[in-house]
């Protein structure tokens, strides 16, 4: 058994060494045919400038390409700007359709990244599809399966003690997140070339520390409970740093993750007929791991049925509603060869958790395609309209967060490692009201402002730029926030950080379910012995400890509803019930110390 | 006034906590264990890596000095009565105006040859867990003494670190001095799945010196048979850590002797916890009751007393809760060992061996007495008005399912336990009442 999750982990680590070194396989050269240039005089400026610099039929190696292709483009910015300072545009071409301006970063990324790349992975890409997600589902199953066969029961050993998941000490812990906030400023400042809205973000941001640390008197209260005291989770950090370089790849590089998206070319046309997108690769790969880290939940909670049945709940919606579904209807697309594609959206997303929702060119989409178009458009306007605050009615935020959504879905599945590093302190409990409920007002100003601009065709309200501010929030929350810290500091911050921190959806779903809602976690009598497993292992940071030791049953927003503090309570303590009869008296802070009813009489007198 | 409290455990915590609600007292809590407050039932999970020693504190570290409780790292070496004051190790004496002694346990030792050797000890403070973490890097075997709850628990721990343990037990089978034999076989038998190897009917002879003061192996004493380890865990019960009270004065039997209202004989001191002893028990209760929720309860009662209303102590209906290795147990109202004539049962136990339900009843009112539970959660509070109650066993049985409180999606039982009680009594009854909160609070709330 140990001899085959040995091997397993080889494998795992060997796949992922392949999966990086293969970035740096074969060669690119300029595909003429796909210049980047908003028009003819743009594209005809650039291949001047690949004549010039003799760069026709070059065949560069990935890094070095992306070098080439920035040579040419500013060459080509050269010969344009010469063009223009003699002679101004041609008549009828206004002058930033001739002038680059502020096109020069995109046009470098576009020309880099539709290059024509030759090579091992593209001549075998199924070599390496095997060497590296066979691999790792290979090894990864090795190591899973065993595990299946130890007897049911909490499987917490060695959690603490693992390099893995053991987590930072608070100082290292908040440089790196500091670190991370601060680039992400500053990049973004860099790639928008927009000043005012990192601005605004550092603004809000200091005033949120204002708020916590001097109006909430946090100052001085240092966590204690927030971090590792003495190990330093250095596995963690390299897990961290893994994923956090794969999404900055993802989001911001694509132009050297080519290999990549051309391994899972073959895929991509079984399933939806046309070559890959760098999407479809960060889909596909999300499927494969909530599948098997999936297996492994179920291998890791045989004793409990809750958790079962909720893991097959995610990862049936992430394999058929988001990933499978699309790629249909994409097919449809790519055969019928339809006038106006229909879109292909991930059906279970919904606003504001999906931002673009709203976005000018999926609102045309829908529009465009008749009954289906509308349909979309419906289904999703209900979705989070009237089916959010009657599940969350009855059920709490849990029927979406920990059993319908993707995001939700891989926290829960290769999150799971790491759900103990959420911070169980009030100073972040008080930081996560403010950030969550400041991402949802951004998500409504920003929707707002893309709407009016829909409607009016007007860039500006108050004179305030919609499309930067769109941007922004894309740039910022949507690829920073939910991809980058999200899902890179799972191994620093917990698998949460996103849903906890950010998510608006989450804010949303979780108002409903402070105020409205037949969902809470009782809290067994006395039973309590204090021992703070149920804290601990709550991936939402909520001390559910600091209740149920009161006797008080637990109404918070942001339960999702995992049902872990049930399950590893050893005293039987917890249980997830839909059912509102006495909330407002069972969460009435301490209630039951003594539960014989002559006590509570005493009680009374006193209060 | 000064109310000073020595001991900082659940007890000791939870007086200093309702003594600052309900007054606005001066409250300093001393102790010599740790500076702060931590879950004592959760150092396993320390030891374990379930947890972090942070994560057992059930209150942050400002908690104390935000609702002014003093706390002070010292040891008391003794107390002057008539001039109300503590006697500090560090010279920095204390006066009091109110005192309240929650000085908890000690583990026994029974005079073993050995047993105050190097790499020998029982599990108690956190200094026992830090031992155990010396000794532990390269140990092979650990050989644990007793059969209680601790017992298992430190068997559990090392098994966590892959370190082979014998457990040496009194008993015929594990535990049987509180639980019904069908209990403790099922429980023997889950054990030794766990690979512990679990002795029954067999006492500690001697532990062995290797030479340098460090234990080597043990030898039992009725076998003979000599086991070698590299650690001997010492679990055979506490008793109230009364040592440095004697003979000063405070009445004292088996623990600290204390009334109804939780005074002792000596004015304005107060006892509570593992180290008081009720001089006058609830019918069916012990005068020295070690354990979690009683201290949590006396420290609370304590409290109203000290801030001028006198309560006297009422623990309610006996409940515990424990686990073993993976099986969780639950006991309310009465469960014991050996049913007495008039008492009757159902026992239910799942055919995986993991699960049982026993239900206690009076033979011959048919009122219901009991609940003993292992791998089946049942709720607290609809037992316990069952039990007051005095409702008769087959309404009980109808509703049953209303004391279920396993997580959704569970398996319930109810309708084989009932199928059980029909099949020994010929009778007809049905499940009418499946698991769910609606129901409950109707009935809780009736
Ligand atoms: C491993 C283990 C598991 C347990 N599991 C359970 C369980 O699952 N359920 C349950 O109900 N019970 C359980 N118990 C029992 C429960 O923990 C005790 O009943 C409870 O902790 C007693 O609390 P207390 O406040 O009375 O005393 P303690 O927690 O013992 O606190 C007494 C404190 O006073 C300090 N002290 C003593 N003398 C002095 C002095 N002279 N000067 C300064 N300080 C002093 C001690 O160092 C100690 O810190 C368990 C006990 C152990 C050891
Ligand atoms: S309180 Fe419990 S159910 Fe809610 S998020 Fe935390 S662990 Fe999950
Ligand atoms: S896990 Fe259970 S016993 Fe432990 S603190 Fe939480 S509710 Fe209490």
């Amino acid at each position: 058994m140990k001899l085959l999750q040995t091997i397993g982990s080889i494998l795992v680590i060997l796949s992922i060494l392949i999966f990086i070194g293969m970035l740096g396989l074969g060669t690119k050269s300029i595909n003429l045919d796909a210049l980047p240039g908003n028009n003819t005089h743009q594209t005809a400026a650039i291949s001047q400038a690949i004549n010039e610099l003799d760069a026709k039929g070059k065949e560069v190696n990935h890094i070095g390409f992306v070098s080439l292709a920035s040579e040419v483009i500013d060459k080509a910015n050269e010969i344009q700007e010469a063009k223009f300072q003699q002679s101004g545009a041609p008549d009828g071409v206004g002058e930033w359709d001739f002038r680059f301006g502020g096109n020069v970063g995109g046009f470098k990324q576009k020309l880099s990244s539709t290059a024509k790349a030759t090579g091992p992975v593209q001549s075998n890409p199924w070599l390496f599809f095997f060497l590296t997600f066979g691999l790792a589902i290979i090894g990864g199953l090795l190591f899973i399966i065993p595990k299946f066969a130890k007897s049911p029961g909490i499987k917490h050993d060695g959690i603490y003690h693992s390099s893995l998941t053991s987590g930072l000490k608070l100082t290292p812990r908040t440089i790196v997140l500091a670190a991370g906030i601060i680039g992400t400023l500053i990049y973004g400042f860099v790639k928008l070339n927009n000043f005012f809205w990192p601005l605004v973000t550092t603004v809000i941001g200091v005033l949120f520390i204002y708020f916590v640390f001097i109006k909430e008197k946090s100052k001085g209260k240092d966590p204690q409970r927030s971090a590792s005291p003495v190990n330093t989770a250095w596995l963690g950090m390299l897990a961290g740093a893994l994923l956090v370089g794969f999404y900055i790849l993802l989001y911001w590089k694509p132009e050297y993750i080519q290999n990549w998206v051309s391994m899972v070319d073959p895929i991509s046309e079984m399933l939806n007929g046309g070559k890959a997108s760098r999407w479809f690769l960060y889909g596909l790969l999300y499927t494969i791991i909530m599948a098997v880290m999936g297996i492994r939940m179920l291998a890791k909670y045989q004793h409990n049925k809750y958790q079962r049945v909720r893991t097959y709940s995610v990862m049936f919606f992430q394999t058929a509603f988001a990933f499978l579904i699309p790629q249909m209807i994409s097919k449809l697309n790519a055969t019928n060869a339809y006038d106006n594609p229909i879109p292909a959206p991930d059906l279970k997303n919904m606003w504001p958790l999906d931002y673009s929702f709203f976005f000018n060119y999926r609102l045309d989409e829908m529009v465009a395609n008749g009954s289906i178009g509308i349909f979309m458009l419906v289904w999703g306007i209900v979705l989070f309209v009237i089916g959010v605050p009657v599940f969350v009615y009855f059920y709490g935020k849990r029927w979406y967060c920990s059993w319908v959504c993707g995001c939700g879905g891989l926290a829960e599945t290769m999150g799971d490692p790491w759900r103990q590093l959420s911070d169980k302190s009030l100073r972040a409990w008080q930081f996560e009201r403010y950030i969550i409920h400041g991402v949802m007002v951004a998500a409504v100003l920003m929707t707002i402002g893309v709407l009016y601009t829909y409607f009016t065709g007007s860039y500006s309200i108050l004179g305030i730029n919609t499309d930067s501010l769109k941007s922004w929030y894309g740039f910022f929350i949507g690829a920073g926030f939910a991809g980058i810290v999200g899902t890179g500091f799972y191994p620093l911050m917990g698998n949460r950080t996103w849903c906890r921190f950010g998510c608006p959806l989450a804010g949303y779903l979780g108002l409903i379910q402070k105020f409205k809602s037949k969902f809470r976690i009782t809290t067994n009598g006395g039973q309590c012995i204090s021992c703070g497993n149920c804290s601990t292992y709550c991936e939402m940071g909520i001390d559910v400890r600091s209740y149920a030791q009161k006797g008080q049953d637990i109404v918070r927003s942001s339960c999702v509803g995992c049902g872990v503090c049930s399950a590893v309570c050893p005293r039987g303590v917890l249980r997830l019930e839909n059912g509102s009869g006495d909330v407002a008296t069972r969460t009435i802070e301490e209630r039951t110390i003594h539960i014989t009813e002559d006590m509570i009489y005493v009680k009374q007198d006193f209060s | 006034m000064h109310v000073a409290i020595i001991g900082n455990g659940i007890s000791g915590v939870t007086a200093a906590r309702w003594v600052r609600k309900l007054s606005d007292h001066k409250v300093t809590i001393i102790s010599s264990e740790t500076d702060h407050f931590f879950s004592r039932t959760a150092l396993m999970y320390v030891y374990m890596g379930h947890m972090r020693f942070e994560d057992i504190k059930p209150y942050e570290d400002w908690f104390w000095e935000k609702n002014r409780i003093d706390l002070v790292t010292d040891r008391v070496e003794s107390i002057e009565y008539t001039d109300k004051s503590l006697k500090m190790k560090s010279g920095n004496d204390i006066s009091y105006d109110k005192l309240i002694l929650a000085v908890g346990s000690t583990p026994n030792k029974f005079g073993w040859p050995g047993q105050d050797l190097k790499g020998v000890g029982g599990l108690y403070h956190v200094q026992d867990l830090e031992r155990m973490e010396e000794y532990s890097p390269n140990l092979k075997k650990a050989v644990v003494v007793g059969g209680g709850l601790i017992g298992i628990e430190m068997a559990e721990m090392f098994v966590s670190r892959g370190i082979s343990v014998t457990m040496l037990v009194r008993e015929p089978s594990y535990w049987s001095g509180v639980l019904p034999p069908e209990e403790s076989k099922m429980i023997s038998e889950h054990i030794l799945h766990h690979d512990i190897d679990l002795r029954l009917g067999v006492n500690l002879g001697e532990i062995h010196d290797d030479g340098s003061g460090k234990a080597c192996a043990v030898t039992v004493k009725e076998t003979g048979e000599r086991i070698e380890c590299g650690f001997v865990g010492l679990t055979a019960g506490v008793s109230p850590n009364i040592g440095f009270l004697r003979d000063t004065g405070l009445d004292i039997g088996r623990g600290i002797k204390v009334n109804d209202h939780l005074e002792t004989n000596q004015p304005d001191v107060y006892a509570i916890g593992d180290c008081a002893e009720l001089t006058n028990p609830k019918p069916g209760r012990r005068g020295v009751e070690a354990i979690w929720y009683t201290g949590r309860m006396m420290g609370e009662t304590c409290a109203y007393n000290i801030c001028g209303k006198q309560v006297a102590y009422d623990p309610g209906l006996w409940f515990n809760s424990a686990k073993f290795v993976d099986i969780e147990y639950q006991v309310y109202g009465s469960a014991p060992a050996q049913m007495p004539d008039d008492m009757a049962s159902l026992y239910w136990q799942h055919e995986d061996g993991e699960k049982s339900v026993r239900i206690n009843y009076d033979k011959n009112s048919k009122e219901i007495l009991g609940f003993n539970l292992f791998g089946v959660r049942y709720r607290h509070k609809v037992c316990e008005k069952w039990i007051l109650e005095k409702t008769h066993v087959e309404d009980v049985l109808k509703n049953l399912g209303m004391a279920n409180f396993d997580p959704e999606f569970y398996k319930e039982y109810e309708p084989d336990i009932i199928a059980l009680y029909n099949k020994q009594e010929g009778t007809n009854i049905t499940l009418k009442t499946r698991r769910g909160l609606d129901k409950v609070l109707a009935f809780l709330n009736r």
